[in-house]
């Protein structure tokens, strides 16, 4: 027997040894990992402690007054970036839409009465946005058909001290935007998610109180959320965390879901037939689906018929569509410490049934179900757990050194130096009438180059207000619409247009 | 050509006007102006939106990049980023496309040209529900828009193309659409005098006229045709006057939550580029078109289609992958008439989840007519060659402009 031979037998043999001792030994003591102190989470990528999503300003405009019986989105119109708009306690009904920059709106609370937005069940959405820069506080919204508050593309917003009562599809849904605070809202009685963060990133939702909906705090499609320190009670499912396959943002990563009190999370699921959510079964505290990096830590989780925490794949949601861009198993789902208690007491089927083929009955805290890769977790004696047989033990305890994914002085647009912006916009409008050295509907540029000999000045007011200067040419449409920025670059631009060489 | 002075002398005003006639009449454009095809040379210049780099790429400017978007995806709200965009074509290969896409003499039997059914004057579409190819047959699809092809990643109604060169040859040799082969095709280019001659002004370093050469030049044409220059662009960049009330109003409604239109027509191209199970009649006594099923293989996508955008639609009626709507007011009122209402009963389809039940009113629907109506834009129309290489009438019976 050669010495390798040797060396492999003994290693076999006492590996069986092992494995005897253990199975002989159930009752000694666990090893328990303290989560206080110790090695923190170092993933994620964000060491700034940062508290506020909201740049500072540059430029502090007026405060613009809206009283009962005018119109908020009057002073929307009125209002430049930088102005601050402040709504007196009273009734409005209106859909405000915000289509500029840095334009704070807020609500006046006098002796708890507040400005509100009442849709009569008549109107859509309650406040748009698409601006960056945007804050809207301390409104009370109820009664609207869409969305309590929506974004689309908005960077760097804060939306705080909210209170939405029954608006129909979101409470507060911002989307497609880059750094956002959601702070210290109360939203009940919503028909999908209260608060839907979609297809975001850099997103911090913290100390909300959200109820009486189908989905309490919903991340979906969106990267490096942290959701801490809220309330989620009384929903069909509290927090959730996932993909939804066929948007074209296609991950979902660095989740914290940290501190949050999630409570009786048991309500019939009311939501529309075939919506995402229509699909989270009632009585669900914590649920993540095909998304990766998710760290549950610090949440007491309590009174889940269902089960406290659920992951799962893609293939185990029949409901879903096909998107083969999208990787569709939850991975690297790290379970820290948490509090829970009396979940998965009353379960459906499907769990149960997968259960059993790991001979567990009764309560369950912590089901998964699907392929997981490097997933982790401390602790696991402490809980009726289902599906963990491939969690290793987490080589961390906290996150206390990932303060928030907040940016510090927020998204930054991009920078266009003068004469790029002037190029791109000669290119992108000019140059469909003008043509260097050619005429094609409008005269040539070297024409235009004599005839303004240098002075940008009267090209900019020119293109705001043109008037037939050749009779037998047609008149030219007005470009007002561009920035006065934008205005003054391209007519630089056209005047430094070198001629002829582009004509070989 | 030579310069035309700014100032207008009377002595020169006629001959200017004779000028500008004669332009017109053309269509301006530094080739197309033979008589004899065999001399017809290619463009040296750019088409409007395009600036043309040291190394002779037409390389696209347009206002929207000025913007980010997140994760570049190119989606969003009003200043977002378009998504990523094919350019880089010289303008010989453009110019050579364009007389290509208007050349009869792609198809089996010379009556069929690209511009048959991408009629520029139809926002490049034809008009037609369903679209006749060769031989006056019918088929089973509506023709697409090319505008802004530039920024589409998937081509065809069931996204089976992943690039504008792997779907132009499609057409050519589909017996059912232009009805030719790869051998009768290359033939019958290399029998017209001027063809070989401005392959090689487009390809001067890949060896002789060859189908990749034809799949780059028709790939260069339609990524040439831009469309960004509508009111709503206009207002997107910051001018609140562009959009009439009715169509902000319609805007408003667009993006709600409760018609939800804008969640897959994403702005700022109006499509999100994803597949969807939305559920359209088919026109009567057709059979369901499958679509996407069969490009991935599962019956999940049953029925799928591309989001299509909807940048210039108010010029492309009928509506939908085979037609079934007449107008834009009907295609809004399918979307208001309930999740699956007209899926016939016993057929299983995985309706997209944002088929819901809106229940929009009927002035609801008027406004979003009305905006649709302000995603027009064809002020960067390209010029219609009035003649082509072949010297075969382009589009018989049909109105070019």
């Amino acid at each position: 027997m050669s010495k390798a031979k040797t060396l492999g037998l003994i290693i076999v043999l006492a590996a069986f040894i092992g494995g005897w001792q253990l199975g002989t030994n159930l009752n000694e003591a666990p090893q328990i990992t303290s989560s206080v102190g110790g090695i923190s989470y170092s993933g994620g990528g964000q060491a700034d402690r940062v508290n506020t999503a909201l740049p500072e300003r540059t430029v502090t405009g007026q405060t613009l007054t809206v009283n009962p019986g005018d119109s908020i989105q009057a002073a929307v119109e009125a209002a430049q970036p930088g102005d601050t708009i402040q709504v007196m306690p009273g009734i409005y009904s209106e859909t405000v839409y915000i289509d500029k920059d840095d334009i704070h709106l807020v609500g006046v609370i006098e002796a708890g009465e507040r400005a509100t937005l009442d849709g009569l069940g008549k109107l859509n959405d309650a406040i748009l946005y698409s601006g960056n820069n945007i804050l809207i506080a301390n409104f009370k919204i109820t009664r609207y058909k869409g969305n309590g508050i929506m974004s689309q593309a908005g960077n760097n917003f804060e939306i705080r001290n909210n209170i939405i009562i029954d608006t129909g599809i979101y409470g507060i849904f911002p989307q497609l935007g880059v750094n956002g605070l959601i702070e210290h809202n109360i939203v009940s009685g919503i028909a999908d998610a209260a608060i839907y963060v979609g297809m975001s990133d850099n997103i911090h939702v913290a100390h909300n109180q959200v109820f009486d909906s189908v989905a309490g705090i919903e991340i979906e499609n969106s990267r490096h959320a942290i959701v801490e320190n809220n309330y989620t009670h009384n929903n069909s499912g509290g927090i959730l965390a996932f993909i939804t396959p066929g948007l074209p943002i296609k991950t979902t990563y660095d989740v914290i879901i940290r501190n949050n009190f999630i409570l009786d999370n048991n309500i019939p699921n009311f939501a529309a037939p075939g919506s995402t959510v229509a699909g989270i079964p009632s009585g669900t505290g914590i649920l993540v689906m095909a998304a990766d990096d998710v760290i549950i830590e610090g949440n007491i989780i309590v009174n889940h018929k269902v089960a406290g925490i659920l992951i799962n794949d893609h293939g185990n949601a029949p409901g879903l569509t096909l998107d083969p861009d999208v990787d569709p198993n939850a991975d690297r789902v790290m379970i820290l410490d948490n509090v829970m208690h009396n979940n998965g007491y009353d379960t459906i089927d499907e769990v149960r049934a997968f259960a059993l083929t790991e001979l567990h009955t009764g309560d369950i805290d912590i089901f998964q179900i699907g392929p997981s890769k490097d997933s982790c977790i401390i602790n696991r004696h402490r809980y009726n757990h289902v599906g963990l047989g491939d969690f290793a033990d987490c080589d961390f305890s906290n996150t206390d050194s990932t303060h928030s994914y907040l940016l510090a002085g927020g998204a930054k647009p991009r920078v266009i130096e003068s004469e790029e912006r002037g190029e791109i916009a000669y290119m992108g409008i000019c140059a469909g009438c003008h043509a260097y050295d050619d005429v094609l509907i409008g005269p040539s540029i070297s024409d235009i180059q004599t005839m303004y000999a240098g002075n940008a000045e009267a090209i900019v007011n020119y293109i705001n207000a043109p008037f037939k200067i050749r009779p037998d040419y047609p008149e030219m449409p007005a470009q007002n619409y561009l920035d006065p920025e934008t205005q003054f670059a391209v007519a630089q631009y056209l005047l430094n247009i070198p001629l002829g060489q582009s004509q070989p | 050509m030579a310069h035309l002075l700014s100032t207008v002398s009377p002595e020169n005003l006629l001959k200017q006007i004779y000028r500008l006639l004669l332009l017109a009449a053309l269509g301006f454009c530094s080739v197309a102006v033979a008589e004899d095809p065999a001399t017809i040379s290619l463009s040296q210049q750019c088409p409007a939106s395009f600036m043309l780099s040291d190394d002779n790429q037409c390389l696209l400017r347009n206002l929207y990049q000025l913007y980010d978007s997140l994760g570049d995806q190119g989606i969003g709200g009003l200043k977002t980023a378009l998504p990523a965009h094919r350019d880089g074509f010289s303008p010989q290969q453009i110019d050579l496309g364009r007389l290509l896409f208007f050349d009869p003499v792609l198809s089996a039997d010379q009556s069929v040209s690209c511009a048959t059914c991408h009629n520029p004057a139809q926002g490049f579409s034809d008009g037609r529900g369903r679209s006749i190819g060769i031989h006056g047959q019918l088929g089973s699809r509506s023709a697409p828009s090319l505008w802004n092809s530039a920024f589409i990643k998937d081509f065809f109604w069931d996204a089976r193309a992943q690039s504008l060169e792997q779907q132009a040859l499609s057409p050519l040799f589909s017996p059912q659409e232009m009805g030719n082969n790869p051998g009768q095709l290359l033939s019958s280019l290399q029998a017209v005098e001027a063809y070989p001659k401005l392959f090689k002004q487009a390809f001067p370093d890949t060896g002789d006229l060859s189908l990749g050469q034809i799949a780059t030049a028709l790939a260069a044409f339609q990524s040439s045709l831009i469309s960004l220059n509508s009111r709503y662009d206009q207002y997107a960049h910051g001018y609140a006057e562009a959009l009439n009330p009715q169509e902000m109003e319609g805007l408003n409604i667009f993006r709600s939550f409760v018609a939800r239109c804008s969640q897959c027509h994403m702005p700022p191209l109006f499509t999100n580029q994803q597949i969807a199970v939305i559920g359209t009649p088919e026109p009567e006594g057709m059979p369901r078109d499958i679509g996407a099923e069969k490009t991935f293989n599962s019956a999940k996508l049953k029925g799928g289609f591309k989001v299509p955008s909807l940048r210039n639609i108010a010029e492309t009626a009928p509506y939908m992958h085979s037609g079934r709507f007449e107008t834009l007011r009907e295609v809004a009122e399918f979307y208001s008439g309930g999740r699956g209402h007209a899926v016939p009963e016993g057929e299983e389809l995985l309706l997209h989840w944002h088929i819901s039940e809106p229940n929009l009113t009927g002035d609801e629907l008027d406004r979003l007519v009305d905006f649709m109506g302000s995603l027009s834009d064809s002020s960067l129309l390209p010029i219609i060659p009035q003649l082509v290489p072949s010297g075969l009438t382009t589009i018989s019976g049909q109105s070019l402009e």
